[in-house]
């Protein structure tokens, strides 16, 4: 059973839908990544899921039940995290508790959690008591991507968790996201750096107008001449 | 050094007692901006209606017979504390939850809580009547401590009253438990991530309704205190803090909007102020009298501001801060 399942999702910001029927389905062990040209959804699908948005059409399969129209503070407990695209820190509060924040729902002791976390990123340890407005981007990436681990979960959603970044930081967040996904986090993601994070995916999905164009290995994508060509720029 | 002790009686002491009420009514008001991203105009009535409370239940314990040590107006504070936070979650319920949850601008907002502020001053001439009140229901005296200060070659004690010693103490328990809550608990530290982020305190999974309701919580409460501290200090009125809305808003918006501590700055600096401002300042000069050549004595009242316009100093203050630094001393989210 996939860990978790989109099927014919449609749904948008409460005009016309933005979402025409997307089909996505995740294996813990995978690493999704979601490619297309801007506009053409890719966010607006991973906030579906998250329940930032309205679902009007479709299911969204997650551990055995259909989560459609889910809030967060409902998903977090059940193992989805989410980290957005922008302002994806809490820019006045430390590092530390930026990380304590991700694991608001948890009611067990999460110092296990912070340490495998700092270990991951061992930066953050030494700037824990630093305001995370006062990282750098990449830092604050880690710091994003931190928060997000807290709450253990089982599937970890990213939206261009590269974007902004220097070539240095985009190898080191995406070697750390194999990483997580190695220790049994399944990963979806969206990425602008298609060829980069295509080349690591297990699977790929090349979105358009709201609706699948191609779905495949990632390897399947970068070989498809008509995907080359249209959405990896040639 | 009469000139000083002069001075301490008049702007130090008095400066302290308006700034911790400021200080408290700024605090609510910049809490509910930071979670709900409104200004909530009607936080002056809140505070005479927490007042109002506290009146009910000194006058309740007056009647009963009981006879205490302190203020009567002190004593219920903790019970009329919780009243008043319960009001302050049934209007927010009743008048401004509904229009959230229909997406209301902060605008939409800000004019409901001024029909709050119509409806709750109705609501207390209603059942009170418009005259004034004391809160020393009990007809409790105010007990005055006198530091002699004749070691020092003073002919005139520092005096101050035992119900404004504590409003400091009151205040500072305040101040900490605050401080304590907004960064070592976890639901405080929720609530400052919300004030930071709310989106992302979304996505993080964090409780907001619960949040919301922490909020009015501590505003409500808070402005208890502070309503109640003015009324024994002046006297019960149903417009009792309606008069102080500005000042209070001044010290939220200079302080910083959203930040508790900059509430707080910018309620002393306010009440500084404003007491420096009206303050007669021949008082402490009155010895240069004896340099200052024939015919040039100093006026009889030298205040820089009268005290029918002490208001202006809370505008004049707001005014220069938001074109000079318009997020506050702290750097706010009024942005
Ligand atoms: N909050 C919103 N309200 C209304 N429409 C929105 C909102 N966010 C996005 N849209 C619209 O939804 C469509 C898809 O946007 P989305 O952000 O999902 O694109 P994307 O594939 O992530 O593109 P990009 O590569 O630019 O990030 C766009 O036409 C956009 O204008
Ligand atoms: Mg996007």
């Amino acid at each position: 059973m996939a860990l978790i399942e989109l099927k014919h999702v449609v749904g948008g910001y409460g005009g016309a839908p933005i979402l025409n029927g997307v089909n996505i389905a995740i294996e813990k062990s995978d690493i999704g990544v979601i490619v297309g040209p801007n506009g053409a959804g890719k966010s607006t699908t991973l906030k579906a899921i998250f329940g930032l948005l309205k679902v009007t059409g479709g299911t969204i399969e997650f551990g055995g039940e259909n989560i459609a129209n889910s809030l967060p503070d409902r998903l977090v407990p059940k193992g989805l995290s989410f980290v957005p695209q922008e302002k994806n820190v809490f820019t006045s509060m430390s590092v530390e508790e930026n990380l304590e924040m991700g694991a608001f729902t948890r009611t067990d002791d999460f110092s296990g959690t912070m340490a495998w976390v700092y270990e991951m990123f061992p930066v953050l340890k030494e700037k824990r008591r630093q305001p995370a407005g006062e990282l750098s981007g990449g830092q604050r990436q880690m710091v994003a991507m931190g928060r997000a681990l807290m709450s253990k979960p089982s599937l970890l959603m990213l939206d261009e968790p590269s974007a902004g970044l220097s070539p240095r930081y985009v190898i080191e967040i995406f070697e750390t996201i194999q990483r997580v996904n190695q220790e049994g986090v399944g990963i979806l993601m969206v990425e602008q750096n298609a060829r980069q994070a295509l080349a690591f995916a297990s699977k790929g999905f090349v979105l358009a107008q709201g609706q699948n164009r191609f779905t495949g290995t990632g390897q399947e994508l970068i070989d498809d001449p008509e995907v080359a060509k249209s959405f990896l720029g040639g | 050094m009469d000139e000083l002790i002069f001075f301490i009686n008049r702007v130090l002491i008095s400066g302290t007692v308006l700034g911790s009420i400021y200080a408290l009514g700024a605090i609510g008001i910049t809490l509910i901006f930071g979670i709900l991203r409104f200004a909530h105009f009607a936080h002056g009535d809140m505070m005479t209606m927490g007042a109002f409370v506290a009146f009910v239940l000194a006058s309740a314990l007056a009647a009963a017979g009981v006879v205490l040590p302190l203020p009567m107006g002190f004593v219920v504070l903790p019970v009329a504390m919780i009243i008043t936070a319960l009001l302050a979650l049934g209007i927010d319920k009743g008048f401004y939850a509904p229009l959230r949850a229909r997406g209301a601008k902060p605008v939409t907002l800000l004019i409901a809580s001024i029909g709050v502020t119509l409806m709750m001053q109705g609501l207390l001439r209603l059942i009170f009547g418009s005259s004034t009140k004391s809160m020393y229901v009990a007809g409790e005296s105010k007990d005055i401590f006198r530091i002699d200060m004749s070691w020092a070659g003073g002919t005139r004690p520092i005096s101050i009253t035992e119900p404004q010693v504590i409003m400091f103490v009151v205040t500072a328990l305040i101040v900490v438990a605050l401080h304590l809550f907004l960064t070592r608990s976890r639901l405080g530290k929720a609530m400052r991530a919300m004030a930071d982020n709310a989106a992302l305190a979304q996505v993080s999974g964090i409780n907001t309704a619960l949040v919301v309701r922490v909020t009015w919580v501590i505003a409500g409460s808070l402005a208890c205190v502070a309503g109640t501290m003015l009324a024994l200090d002046v006297a019960l009125m149903p417009d009792l803090a309606f008069n102080i809305v500005l000042p209070i808003f001044a010290a939220a918006i200079v302080g910083g909007l959203g930040h508790a501590y900059g509430a707080i700055v910018g309620g002393f600096l306010i009440a500084f102020a404003e007491t420096l401002a009206v303050f007669n300042w021949t008082a402490v000069l009155r010895p240069l009298n004896a340099i200052l050549p024939e015919g040039m004595a100093l006026p009889a009242n030298l205040a820089l501001v009268p005290t029918e316009y002490k208001l202006t100093v809370a505008f004049v203050i707001l005014v220069v801060t938001l074109l000079v630094r318009p997020t506050g001393i702290f750097k706010g989210a009024s942005t």
